[in-house]
């Protein structure tokens, strides 16, 4: 059996030798590759599997008043976690958990059921938001329901009922085309950061820094260490000019009513007030909005979302005649022009209505101050021939309209005022001699915003002198946060003194009984202004259309001042359907007397002996069952302090 | 036949270099699983080593001719064990590769058939007598591992039927192939490929898509791969002393097919070419021992048993360093596994046997 074997080739023998040792380098080298040249590659992959950097998020700046007083903070929002990684039986404590929370039992135990097969260091989110009774009941049942938890994030508190919405806009997650933009260069998908008004404009301030917590994890993510903590960054605060009294008194002047309402400062463009109807609420938004919700708003007919303040291009109507007159008269034509108003007049071969007819009657004979407190159409269709359009294109264009006045929000818009340059650039076609006509009155191609307007409007009524609408202060706001402008600070625009007088006392009669706006008498007030009722649509569409008349009603406009000249404030009212001039202004002699009413209060000594802390607060006045009215109180508590103690928190609102 | 059989002969530098494979292989385990709900896996390790190591003692007893003689018989029954699996084996993770014995044992043959295999190729060869193979030769031989190579692809088991081949190849080429009818084979497994990819469950194929580019799927089938690469890598020239993927359990399994991956993790560099280094030391002595084997049949299943380790070896380090699929291969006396262990220390008492019979003529 031993015997003479054919011998296996030796030379294939030490062939498989060699191919194994070859073999045996290759993989030598591949080990070398990973452990000797990239070592240091994989090692930081380790860290990163390793390593896991958990965020602490910072709270956002809150927004204040003028005043110091809190419009916009953060609250402590609570989630309720079902923990997994015990051996409790949790569909055994479903029910009582589902009481303790408010759920329903059953929906419970369905979501502890669908999660069996998910790890068990995955917790169950049962409930976003809950409420103070609920977290006290997950402390208060630490021993019966050790699986219950909870974690908390801070959440943007909004005002209530959409009070001051889209002033201050709101908060969600960064989307992706922000991403894109410089600004948002250092964000990451998730983080929170301002969507529009105050929140986006001022997002750079108000955004804390997140602060990050460094964790040891396995693979199975659980934290099995911890290593070194960064705390985050609270954001800054931001102070607006609104005074939230006018605001408030803005707000329940426009109540149910569609429009807007700009209160401003015309000496130094200080928005005091800003409302725009019908609202949303931001506290819906929160992080992320449902996606029903947002559809309904976008799509809703009447643009919850619209700052009408800003944003809302519309016919002026007669309000627009201040500016004709302050074009007519620099030019000279205006103080000696005197027309007989029968209701009505021809030119260019058409008839065109005075509104005076409505009630029946004529303005019979018109000068520049009648034209403006009677609002007499012929007189300025006349004046408005006389001009030509390139000179009233040329005024208005000089008070700020089809331009945007450069208020630090976002988004605004910048009306149109039309001239044969804009005709032939925008339609190709020639300026009508007959289209002037319309303009004159404020109709036609002419369309502004409420903030333009009050900007305007104040404007000439101080004289000539135009400024920048802000809703902060450059004081209160870093230098190089402030958001560019093109629009200057202040413009001059020369008006002749004399010019100005007749102006401003024919406005001062608007609100007397020889002007439009009577019911909106201010006793003891110098109280004036220009109404406005513009249409909106042609009278052949409206005749033409079904409901016509009651689809297509007119916008009310106001823009009042007091005192007449110099003004201390400009109120600018859009009361959309509202037809008659007259109740958009006595919604603004609302804003102005609240307005007044808080001047003539301002304590003007303050005692010498004993020091006191004056503090404001925002509140409203609950019932005896918990449930709150909808109204907002601001006040101002003027308090004694004795000589020998100073406050420790000196930094209470409202304190110097 | 007069024998002398003298345990002087036993190659005990051989075993000498096993035993130190097998205590890192242990001591690796028991780190890997230290905090692990494996924890304990290295005691059990430490059992099989002891009852392979009497396992080779005695099969290196019994004359290896006489069982090349019988082992037409012994191959009829491996094959019928495989159709015994397929027919009533248990199914357990979705492959049939178990029978249940009484007494709550399992019995897997795909081990035993390897080793069967190891034997019956040998003694085919062996009986060849020629300086080259026919191609009926080439045929017979092909069937003769195909057989059982298709039986456990059924079960499925892709990578165990596979570590059949390279017996079937050592034996070929030491049998005399020509070059040209391997190249003629090398071209009918080219053209079967297709055949053979459209054959292979999804699962299967992802393993190979995934070696090819791991991170398409970082977190399934890449995922091994990634992890494998992250902790041989980080383990740098000495090892990383904290050992972090292993002990978080970052590395799957790392107590079986990656055990590698770990070890170089924890001793880096030097230990992982030391590793490397010991197999080969082994496998050249398993070399040396076949070339100096009485007989055709004793080479035949000296190099038989080396094509095996080499395969597995060679295989396991390239799917730890990423030249190779995962394929569920594992790393011979270090990996944890009963009848891996097993299968290598009967393995190891064959060559033995062999050697240890090498003067007596």
């Amino acid at each position: 059996m031993f015997g003479r074997d054919e011998k296996i080739s030796p030379l294939r023998l030490t062939a498989v030798q060699y191919i194994i040792l070859g073999i045996f380098l290759i993989l030598a080298y591949g080990l070398w590759r990973l452990q000797v040249v990239q070592s240091e590659f994989y090692a930081s992959l380790a860290e990163k599997n390793r390593i896991r950097n958990v965020p602490i998020l910072a709270p956002r700046g809150k927004i204040l008043d003028r005043e110091g007083r809190i419009i916009v903070d953060n609250y402590p929002s609570f989630t309720a976690l079902l923990l997994r990684d015990s051996s409790r039986d949790l569909v055994a404590d479903a029910d009582l958990i589902a009481q303790g929370l408010h759920l329903d039992a059953k929906e419970v135990k369905d979501r502890i059921r669908h999660f069996a097969g998910s790890p068990q260091y995955q917790p169950i989110y049962l409930k976003d938001d809950i409420t103070p009774d609920e977290l006290a009941f997950i402390e208060a049942h630490r021993n019966e329901l050790p699986e219950l938890d909870t974690i908390m994030a801070h959440r943007r508190l909004y005002p209530r009922n959409g009070f001051m919405a889209h002033v201050i806009g709101y908060v969600g997650e960064v989307s992706e085309e922000m991403l894109n933009q410089p600004q948002f260069e250092l964000y990451s998908p998730g983080d929170v950061v301002g969507k529009s008004g105050v929140e986006l404009e001022y997002n750079q301030i108000l955004v804390g820094r997140n602060g990050f917590r460094r964790a040891v994890v396995n693979s199975r993510g659980q934290e099995v260490g911890r290593l070194d903590e960064t705390p985050a960054a609270a954001g800054r605060q931001l102070k607006l000019t609104v005074d939230l009294d006018l605001q408030i008194a803005a707000e329940q002047a426009l109540e149910g009513r569609y429009g807007a309402i700009v209160a401003m400062n015309p000496r130094n463009g200080e928005i005091l007030a800003m409302v725009s109807r019908p609202t949303f609420d931001p506290n819906d938004f929160a992080i992320r909005v449902s996606r029903d919700r947002w559809t309904k708003l976008i799509n809703d007919e009447e643009h919850p979302l619209l700052n009408k303040a800003i944003q809302a291009q519309l016919a002026p109507g007669s309000t627009f005649k201040i500016i004709m007159a302050t074009a007519g008269l620099e030019e000279g034509i205006a103080q000696d022009l005197h027309v007989i108003c029968n209701g009505g007049a021809t030119f260019y071969g058409r008839y065109f209505k005075c509104w005076v007819t409505a009630e029946h009657r004529t303005h019979g004979a018109v000068d520049i101050s009648k034209g403006i407190y009677q609002s007499c159409d012929v007189f300025f269709y006349t004046l408005a021939e006389k001009l030509g359009i390139e000179r009233i294109a040329k005024y208005a264009t000089e008070f700020g309209l089809g331009q945007k006045t450069g208020i630090d929000l976002p988004q605004e818009v910048t009306g149109v005022m039309p001239s044969e340059e804009w005709k032939i650039r925008n339609f190709k076609q020639k300026w009508y001699a007959g289209e002037t006509i319309s303009v004159g009155i404020g109709q036609g191609a002419v369309a502004v915003t409420p903030i333009q307007l009050a900007r305007a409007i104040g404007g000439v009524a101080s004289g000539g002198v135009l400024v920048r609408p802000h809703i902060t202060n450059p004081a209160d706001v870093p230098a190089n946060i402030v958001p560019a402008s093109n629009v200057p600070d202040t413009v001059k625009i020369p008006i002749d003194p004399k010019n100005w007088e007749i102006i401003t006392d024919a406005m001062a009669n608007v609100p007397t009984p020889l002007g439009t706006a009577n019911s909106a008498h201010l006793q003891g007030v110098d109280f004036a202004g220009k109404t406005g009722s513009a249409q909106t649509v042609s009278n052949a569409l409206k005749a033409k259309t079904a409901n016509g008349k009651s689809k297509f009603k007119d916008n009310a406009w106001f823009v009042g001042v007091t005192p007449r000249r110099n003004p201390e404030i400009v109120v600018a009212v859009l009361f959309e359907g509202g037809e008659h001039g007259q109740f958009a202004a006595r919604i603004a002699a609302q804003v102005v007397k609240a307005y007044v009413e808080k001047q003539r209060r301002q304590p003007t000594k303050i005692a010498k002996d004993k020091p006191k802390v004056e503090i404001g607060a925002v509140w409203n006045d609950a019932d005896e069952d918990g449930s709150g009215d909808d109204e907002l109180h601001a006040g101002r508590f003027l308090i004694d302090l004795p000589k020998e103690r100073l406050p420790l928190a000196l930094a209470a609102p409202g304190v110097h | 036949m007069a024998r002398y059989v003298s345990f002087r002969d036993f190659d005990w530098l051989l075993f000498l270099f096993v035993l130190v494979i097998c205590v890192l292989g242990v001591t690796e385990i028991r780190s890997a699983t230290v905090h692990t709900k494996f924890a304990g896996a290295h005691m059990k390790q430490v059992y099989w080593v002891v009852g392979g190591i009497a396992a080779m003692f005695l099969i290196s007893l019994v004359n290896y001719q006489a069982m090349l003689e019988r082992v037409h018989w012994i191959y009829i029954a491996a094959v019928g064990s495989l159709v015994a699996v397929l027919v009533f084996g248990q199914k357990y993770l979705g492959a049939r590769r178990w029978i249940k014995m009484p007494g709550n044992g399992h019995f897997q043959p795909s081990e035993w058939v390897k080793l069967i295999l190891i034997l019956a190729v040998a003694k085919y060869f062996a009986d060849l007598q020629e300086r080259e193979l026919s191609w009926s030769d080439c045929i017979k031989a092909g069937a003769m591992v195909g057989l059982p190579m298709l039986m456990v692809l059924a079960q499925p088991d892709l990578g165990t039927a596979l570590t059949y081949l390279p017996i079937a190849v050592m034996g070929l080429f030491l049998g005399g192939l020509s070059a040209r009818q391997a190249l003629t084979v090398l071209l009918l497994v080219g053209l079967a490929m297709p055949l053979a990819w459209h054959g292979l469950k999804p699962y299967q194929r992802d393993r190979l898509t995934s070696f090819m580019e791991p991170e398409a799927d970082r977190q399934g089938s890449g995922y091994q791969v990634i992890q494998s690469l992250i902790a041989v890598g980080s383990g740098g020239i000495w090892g990383s002393s904290a050992g972090s993927q292993t002990h978080l359990s970052f590395l799957p399994v790392p107590q079986t097919d990656f055990i590698f991956a770990a070890f170089a993790e924890e001793h880096g560099f030097v230990g992982a070419l030391g590793v490397m280094l010991l197999y080969f030391i082994v496998l050249m002595r398993l070399t040396q021992n076949a070339q100096t084997a009485p007989d055709r049949a004793g080479t035949f299943l000296v190099m038989g048993v080396v094509a095996v380790l080499s395969f597995h070896v060679l295989v396991n380090i390239g799917m730890v360093v990423g030249f190779m699929p995962v394929t569920g291969i594992p790393l011979p006396l270090m990996s944890y596994g009963g009848s891996s262990v097993l299968f290598m220390f009967l393995a190891l008492g064959i060559v033995m046997n062999v050697r240890m019979r090498r003067f007596v003529n």
